[in-house]
């Protein structure tokens, strides 16, 4: 065996009863049996039907706009365009808790009134009694455009007299790294080596199109029921509206999956404005089609490595240069660009570096959140320049990673000290251990291996002052009620929540309902985004419950006659440690406080370091609250007659701090790095001149149970997380690795390097060509 | 064409609805509130919409509602209920099959599917039964991990002749 794991050092993790089981989620069997309720699910009596009518052209001026034929048409009942909500912005650039500074101007209209800047810019909304009537409307609403020069590529954006998608430039955000003197660093090196890689736009491809209802009430609060990571956006949705915040009620829903595309607000906007404008219920699902053209794209990057190394694989110097296509308006764009910026290095000691980074406005579609957010992009190319760093030295890739890993204590690329465990060599070692021998060799088919190791927030950016919150309380019969804004996305966020507090207050998970996701009822929460819930909720749950535990053991002190330390609540009992045939059940403790007056519920607030902004001259600053450290090892077979690629194994291992839910922890492992494979392998939204060229889920390919064998998770626990048990997070963790993994394999099994993705047979095939003739 | 008088035993329950001659079969079960059949794509693209009509396994996307004029549909609902859930149910609940769930009720459809042709399916066998569901955030492992289980368990109670634990 050519590696071996690395032997981990000594951890000792409580012993808990909940915590770390693999229970059922308590969502679970509602989903399994159908009767979990969805945004698109839901109807009422005396509903209209929604529509958006949306531009053709990617880059025009409106000439003229005619709703008149539509509103005309029996059983419209109001038809909107820009006239009807002047300045009405999606002011969506931070959604949550904390406003942050952004470029003037460059919000996205609710409705376009004047220049379109992509396809399928929203124009006008209709609401009609019947779909069928709101369908013909949209044929009936008349348009003429004058088009203007569009600008597709970020490279021609950039240029002076490029056609600018807004003014005075292109330029729609910009970050740099300094650290150490990169020209000194690169004077030390051996040899220094240079690469250019690229990803494409990528689709989230959630399975639950965007959909949702709203209503007006008695109060004139609209109430919208939606599928939404953020129900925070409830703020930009009143100020849209210009109504108080107070009058806009979010109630969301379980997400039929998110990635980052339901980060940015998608229907709920419209909801808002057709409910008020009709004071009628509406409904508005939109078709996949519509969804692939409305909602945000994964960024993509050019991204340039230029790495001095010593002949020992040590790194000297690394200048890196990046540039991300934002598309037709920012969004998120400037933090996807600050997350790529901080992790350009990888999880490498580079004492000299320099990072320049860009985004650009294009006509393309927007992009902004995906699963990853700019972290996976960057790890694309620095972990393929690792592999070519070690190609270049000829050593091998685990050796010239090794040279190089960051370990607790020392410093990232913006000068942040690594506090919690750094386990990069013992997941690599253990995910290309199990990897095993390669598979032999046979005619046209070459086999390769390859792996990546990567580093990856979980939290947000530190000067966002994230909190969240969270209220859990005992009802008499000793049953426990949670309530948390937290949005689910299917990730388990809702189960992991009851977990922390079964295991804190001794209820067992299944007397445990949760409300969750609604932005009036339940404490918020903040977004499920930047793999923050478990982190973030999870702390604010486990200080509330903690609260009731202590009134709890305080007041069983009294009534067993024992020390606090001698009291254990457990399995729905307070019981003597020494003596467990002493015990109350939960339900007669819990009446017995009641009786007394004491307080069985609590609310608190959890708090994310605050820090200040990091240097804008040198990027230098505490970003992140931690980090989470990982590895995937792939080996793939190639055809190098047809070019195909066929993924033989697959591993991910991942130090998640401490798994909740194993379950759930492998669940987020296998399904995050088939986003990834598929990142590698087959997915890529064509865009040319503005236009999706791959409209469906005919077009744009996901992987099927067909496509790839099982990932096998390995699920280490230092227990050095910042979350509740010393956990980390694994959402985002779990894709970032698998893409790089997979080039880095295919260059081992044909000696040639794609340094575009997606891999497909046609590149595979042009590059052995390529390798033939040079 | 006018809209035409047609009769869909759903779930044991008969309705007789007056539908338009290109009304989809799925857009004809969510108007009579069949909500667990899940509108992904409506092309066929994705399997949420699947459903068993006269015990076969059918994208109701790309039935029309005349078509199944007279047919007899089960949807994952009709399968089982939280009380009374069906071993594939029960299942995908156990094994963490189901993470947004909303592939689910199809992908427990081809699963019954399956499971009726062939009780004692191999891995491939289950990767082929689901291959017209789209899943994007299991990766599909948890899900054949369930199907087996489910087989399993299907197995054990036909044994001992219990039958309990739902419809089969």
């Amino acid at each position: 065996m050519k590696y071996k794991a690395k032997p981990l050092p000594p951890v000792e993790l409580p012993d808990l009863r909940v915590v770390g089981k693999p229970l059922r989620r308590v969502d679970a069997l509602g989903k399994a049996v159908g009767s979990t309720v969805y945004a698109g699910d839901f109807s009422m009596p005396n509903m209209l039907h929604g529509k958006v009518f949306r531009s053709s052209q990617p880059s025009a001026r409106i000439k003229r706009l005619d709703v008149s034929k539509a509103r005309e048409l029996p059983g419209v009942i109001c038809v909107l365009t820009a006239k009807d909500l002047p300045d009405a912005k999606l002011v969506t650039d931070m959604p949550g808790q904390t406003g942050q500074k952004r470029r003037a101007g460059t919000d996205a209209p609710v409705l376009a009134s004047e220049v379109i800047r992509y396809r399928g810019e929203p124009i006008a909304l209709v609401a009609a009694e019947t779909l069928d009537i709101a369908e013909q409307a949209l044929e009936r609403i008349e348009i003429e455009y004058d088009t203007l020069p569009g600008v597709y590529d970020p490279l021609e954006a950039m240029k002076p007299g490029a056609p600018v998608v807004y003014e005075p430039d292109n330029i729609v955000a910009t970050w740099k790294i300094r650290k150490g003197d990169v020209q000194a660093g690169m004077a030390m090196a051996d040899m220094i080596i240079e690469n250019t890689f690229s990803v494409p736009f990528v689709d989230h491809a959630y399975l639950e199109p965007e959909a949702g209802m709203a209503w007006m009430d008695d109060q004139n609060v609209i109430h919208i029921r939606v599928c939404t990571q953020v129900v925070e956006h409830f703020r930009s949705i009143a100020r849209a509206l210009g109504v108080p915040q107070n009058k806009i009620h979010i109630q969301g829903t379980f997400l039929g999956g998110g990635f980052g595309g339901k980060e940015d607000i998608t229907v709920e906007i419209f909801l808002a404005l057709l409910a008020k404008y009709t004071h009628r219920p509406v409904r508005l699902a939109y078709s996949r089609e519509e969804s692939i053209m409305a909602h945000s794209k994964r960024h993509p990057f050019i991204i340039t490595h230029h790495t001095g190394v010593k002949r020992n694989g040590r790194i000297t110097a690394a200048e890196i240069e990046m540039i991300s296509d934002a598309g037709a308006y920012p969004y998120l764009s400037p933090y996807v660009l600050l997350y790529a910026t901080v992790t350009a290095c990888g999880p490498y000691r580079v004492e000299h570096l320099k990072v320049d980074s860009t985004s650009v406005a294009t006509n393309n579609p927007f992009t902004s959140a995906f699963r990853g957010f700019g972290a996976a992009q960057a790890c694309v190319a620095y972990e393929q320049q690792m592999d070519e760093i070690a190609k270049a030295l000829d050593m091998d890739p685990l050796d010239v990673r090794r040279a190089n890993y960051l370990s607790t204590g020392d410093r990232n690329a913006t000068g942040q000290q690594m506090k919690s465990a750094v386990w990069l060599e013992e997941t690599a070692t253990r995910a290309l251990e199990t990897l095993g021998e390669k598979t032999s060799e046979c005619g046209p088919i070459k086999v390769g291996q390859g792996f990546a190791s990567y580093m990856q927030s979980y939290g947000r950016i530190t000067w966002f002052h994230d909190t969240s919150r969270a209220w859990v309380g005992l009802e008499l019969d000793g049953t426990a009620v949670i309530r948390c804004g937290v949005p689910d996305l299917g990730g388990g966020q809702v189960n992991t929540l009851c977990q922390i507090a079964s295991e804190v207050l001794g209820v067992p998970l299944e007397n445990f309902i949760i409300y969750s996701t609604d932005s009036a009822l339940t404490p918020l929460a903040g977004t499920t985004t930047a793999t923050r819930q478990l982190y973030m909720s999870g702390s604010a749950v486990h200080q509330a419950a903690s609260e009731i535990r202590r009134v709890l053991l305080e007041y069983a002190q009294l009534h067993f006659e024992q020390d606090i330390e001698n009291l254990e609540l457990a399995d729905g009992k307070v019981y003597v440690k020494s003596d467990p045939e002493n015990f109350l059940p939960l339900a007669e403790l819990t009446k017995m406080c009641a009786a007394e007056g004491l307080p069985l519920s609590n609310l608190a607030l959890f708090k994310a370091p605050f820090t200040d902004p990091i240097d804008p001259e040198t990027g230098q600053g505490d970003i992140f609250p931690d980090f989470t450290f990982g590895a995937h090892a792939v080996e793939v077979a190639v055809d190098t007659e047809t070019g195909e690629i066929t993924l033989l194994k697959s591993v991910g291992c991942h130090d998640v701090g401490r798994a909740i839910n194993p379950i759930a922890v492998e669940g987020q492992i296998q399904g995050g790095s088939t986003q990834g494979l598929g990142y590698a392998l087959m997915e890529e939204v064509q865009v040319v001149e503005g236009v999706i060229q791959t409209p469906s889920l005919s077009e744009y390919l996901i992987p099927t149970s067909r496509d790839l064998p099982t990932t096998k998770a390995i699920i280490l626990e230092s227990g050095t997380g910042l979350g509740p048990f010393g956990a980390k997070g694994i959402g985002e963790p779990s894709l970032t690795p698998a893409a790089p993994a997979v080039a880095n394999a295919l260059t081992n099994a044909l000696g040639v390097r794609i340094k575009d993705l997606p891999l497909t047979p046609e590149k595979v095939l042009a590059a052995i060509e390529e390798a033939k003739n040079a | 064409m006018q809209p035409k008088m047609i009769t869909l035993t759903v779930n044991g329950r008969k309705h007789q609805v007056a539908l338009n001659p290109d009304e989809t079969l799925l857009n004809a079960l969510r108007q009579l509130n069949y909500t667990d059949v899940k509108n992904g794509c409506e092309k066929g693209d994705c399997g949420a919409c699947a459903v068993l009509l006269n015990g076969k396994a059918v994208n109701s996307c790309l039935v029309l509602a005349w078509q199944a004029d007279g047919s007899e549909i089960l949807t994952n609902a009709g399968l089982g209920t939280m009380d009374n859930p069906h071993p594939i149910q029960e299942a995908f609940a156990d094994a963490g099959a189901a993470q947004c769930g909303y592939c689910t009720p199809g992908m427990i459809i081809s699963a019954k599917a399956l499971l009726d042709q062939n009780p004692h399916p191999s891995e491939e066998e289950i990767r082929e039964a689901i291959s017209g569901n789209l899943c994007r955030c299991t990766g599909y492992a948890q899900i054949i991990t369930a199907i087996q289980i489910a087989a399993e368990r299907i197995a054990a109670s036909a044994l001992v002749g219990s039958g309990q634990g739902g419809k089969q």
